[in-house]
């Protein structure tokens, strides 16, 4: 498997008042193509930190973030935001759904910031809506919907363009154990029928077993792999 | 496309929202409107009272008052000047033969205002035959002209509407003379339907006027006499006189009184627009916050910052023009059309109605549209800036 993201001497802190807290330093990371990688670790060990720095949502010190052999650690703002609409998907704890929009409306939202036709939007919503077998709710509101029916549909908007990075932070940390795992089924299928590489930070080892492989992450480091 | 389309869905989401914080953008609305309403108010009350000016001037008659007199109260003519103002270019003549010359007197008497009960001054004007001639809007409604060398009043429609004790039949005393009211004439949009009207030389023995008028009204045979009249009256040294047509002392008279009322209008509006803005920048800052997960999500999505921006810029102008309809159709229906009154040239008072009229309803739009502009622009710009990061 090739090289499809990679972390180099990635460094990364927060000023909080006059103190700095180091979160990431010289952090190293390689993740193939296809990869199924679960991340845990305890709370406030930079678990979402990292998932910001992967998907572009925030920048690091210093050091290279490379995806798909493209560097993105030099990106503006706003050449990074087009970046993350082409080439991530993300899933939310809490859905992070419009409220009042229906099920199909949001899943339409990043299509929104292409140049398909209505047509075509409308075609591609119905696709992403049957993977996650929920076509027939797509005039709902998301108060209409379970927790997991809500998580679906954000799992639909993550999907419906087509981006070949999946980012989920806690995607079942609000669900039940059953429901959890329906979800968590589907981010498998996703994996492997439709090859979308998938980083998953999670809480829950029983969460982690669906991945390819789990990752620890420590005051900074990653601490041990299982496989 | 992808632009348009963003934005415009990020725009429509912030409107749709805005039912969630209801009372809010209600408070927000009402306030505006009451800008609206309230400037809309002045302005129609300022253009009511000038167009009343303007429209109680002809452009053939020519108005002669002692020079450096700005007003017909402060005026003085002498019969002799009278006689010379008749031989004046262009003059028409009357149905008599003679020049058609209305020498008049306008003096303050006291009247008590319907609306308030207070004592206000009222102008008492004593015309000749000619009089009636020179004002051509000047219909009869009911009763008589007063009878030659009586103690008889006429009184006008505007005047009976705004202030009591003149009705049809009824005696009215100023200084030591007892009057009766025998009519009540009509002059739609004038100034002279505030006004009461008696026989000129009754008016002159019975307030010690002796021979003397105030003012003349020369009716010429046409505009274009105009210049050469005045010309006439400026040049002759025996006169001391200025004449003007009466429609430019009428716009001067508008100019300077409406402008007073604008004066009042446009600061208080202003003053008010500034409690409506705070009020504004309350509501968009709210709504700002209220939203600031929704708007993370998008930014995280890929929405740019320019259509979170837009989203609550738009939602301001929205919330400003709802308000300045609602502003703009309270004052349609509680004042326009609603008569008034107020101080016009020479302390005397003028009965009006208010006037709102389109070039004014825009002012008060525009004025709506700032406010809410400028309401929008600061939270939009921290929807903007909002971090799109995963979790907050
Ligand atoms: N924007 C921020 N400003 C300051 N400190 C932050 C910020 N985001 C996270 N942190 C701090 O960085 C550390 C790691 O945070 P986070 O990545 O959210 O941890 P985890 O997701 O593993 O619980 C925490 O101590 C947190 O308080
Ligand atoms: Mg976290």
């Amino acid at each position: 498997m090739t090289d499809f993201i990679r972390l180099t001497d990635v460094c990364k802190s927060y000023t909080r008042g006059k103190e700095s807290i180091s979160i990431f330093d010289r952090l190293n990371l390689v993740i193939p193509k296809g990869d199924f990688v679960a991340i845990m670790g305890p709370s406030g060990s930079g678990k979402t930190t990292l998932l910001n720095l992967l998907g572009g949502t925030d920048r690091c010190d210093s050091g290279q973030i490379s995806f798909d052999g493209e560097r993105i650690e030099g990106y503006s703002e706003g050449q990074l935001t087009a970046w993350r609409a082409r080439n991530v998907g993300f899933i939310f704890q809490f859905y992070n759904l419009m409220p009042i929009l229906t099920a199909a409306q949001n899943v339409e939202l990043p299509l929104l910031l292409t140049s398909l036709s209505a047509q075509r939007r409308k075609e591609n919503v119905l696709t992403a809506l049957k993977i996650v077998e929920l076509a027939d709710r797509a005039r709902h509101k998301p108060k209409e919907l379970s927790g997991g029916q809500q998580q679906r549909v954000a799992i639909a908007r993550a999907i419906v363009s087509d981006p070949k990075l999946l980012l989920c932070d806690e995607p079942t940390g609000d669900l039940d154990r059953s429901t959890a795992n329906d979800i968590l089924s589907t981010l498998q299928l996703l994996n492997r029928e439709l090859g979308k590489t998938i980083i998953m930070v999670t809480h829950d080892p029983e969460a982690a077993r669906f991945a390819t492989r789990t990752l620890h992450l420590d005051k900074g480091q990653f601490v041990e792999v299982t496989t | 496309m992808s632009l348009l389309n963003q934005t415009g869905s990020v725009i429509l989401m912030n409107i749709r929202s805005i039912p969630q914080r209801l009372w809010m953008s209600l408070a927000t609305v009402v306030s505006i409107a009451l800008v609206v309403a309230v400037l809309l108010g002045f302005l129609a009350l300022a253009n009511g009272f000038s167009q009343t000016l303007k429209g109680s001037g002809s452009s053939d008659v020519a108005i002669v008052l002692r020079d450096g007199s700005q007003s017909e109260i402060n005026s003085t003519l002498t019969r002799e000047q009278i006689v010379l103002l008749g031989q004046g270019p262009g003059v028409r003549a009357a149905a008599d033969g003679g020049p058609l010359v209305s020498a008049e007197l306008l003096l303050i008497v006291d009247g008590i205002k319907r609306s308030t009960g207070t004592k206000a001054n009222m102008p008492l004007r004593g015309i000749g035959p000619n009089g009636l001639v020179v004002r051509q809007q000047v219909r009869l409604k009911e009763g008589r002209m007063f009878a030659p060398g009586s103690n008889e009043i006429v009184v006008g429609a505007g005047l009976l509407r705004e202030f009591s004790g003149f009705e049809m039949g009824k005696t009215v005393r100023f200084g030591a003379q007892t009057w009766r009211v025998v009519g009540v004439f009509e002059a739609p949009g004038t100034v002279f339907e505030s006004e009461l009207w008696a026989d000129a030389p009754v008016v002159q023995s019975l307030f010690n006027r002796g021979s003397s008028f105030q003012t003349a009204r020369v009716a010429l045979t046409s505009p274009a006499q105009l210049d050469a009249y005045t010309a006439y009256v400026g040049s002759d040294p025996r006169l001391q006189l200025q004449a003007q047509s009466e429609q430019t002392y009428f716009a001067a008279q508008a100019e300077r009184s409406g402008l007073l009322i604008r004066y009042i209008g446009w600061p208080l509006g202003v003053i008010m627009s500034i409690g409506a803005l705070a009020g504004a920048l309350n509501t968009m800052y709210a709504s700002v916050s209220a939203r600031a997960t929704e708007i993370a999500t998008l930014r995280v999505i890929g929405f740019s910052g320019f259509s979170a921006f837009m989203g609550t810029m738009c939602e301001a102008l929205v919330l400003s023009t709802v308000g300045a309809l609602l502003g703009t159709a309270v004052c349609g229906l509680l004042f326009n059309g609603l008569s008034a009154s107020t101080l016009g040239a020479g302390f005397t008072q003028v009965a009006f109605r208010l006037q709102m009229g389109p070039e004014l309803v825009l002012q008060a739009i525009v004025l709506a549209l700032v406010i809410g502009f400028v309401g929008g622009v600061l939270p939009g710009i921290r929807a903007a800036r909002q971090r799109p990061l995963l979790a907050l």
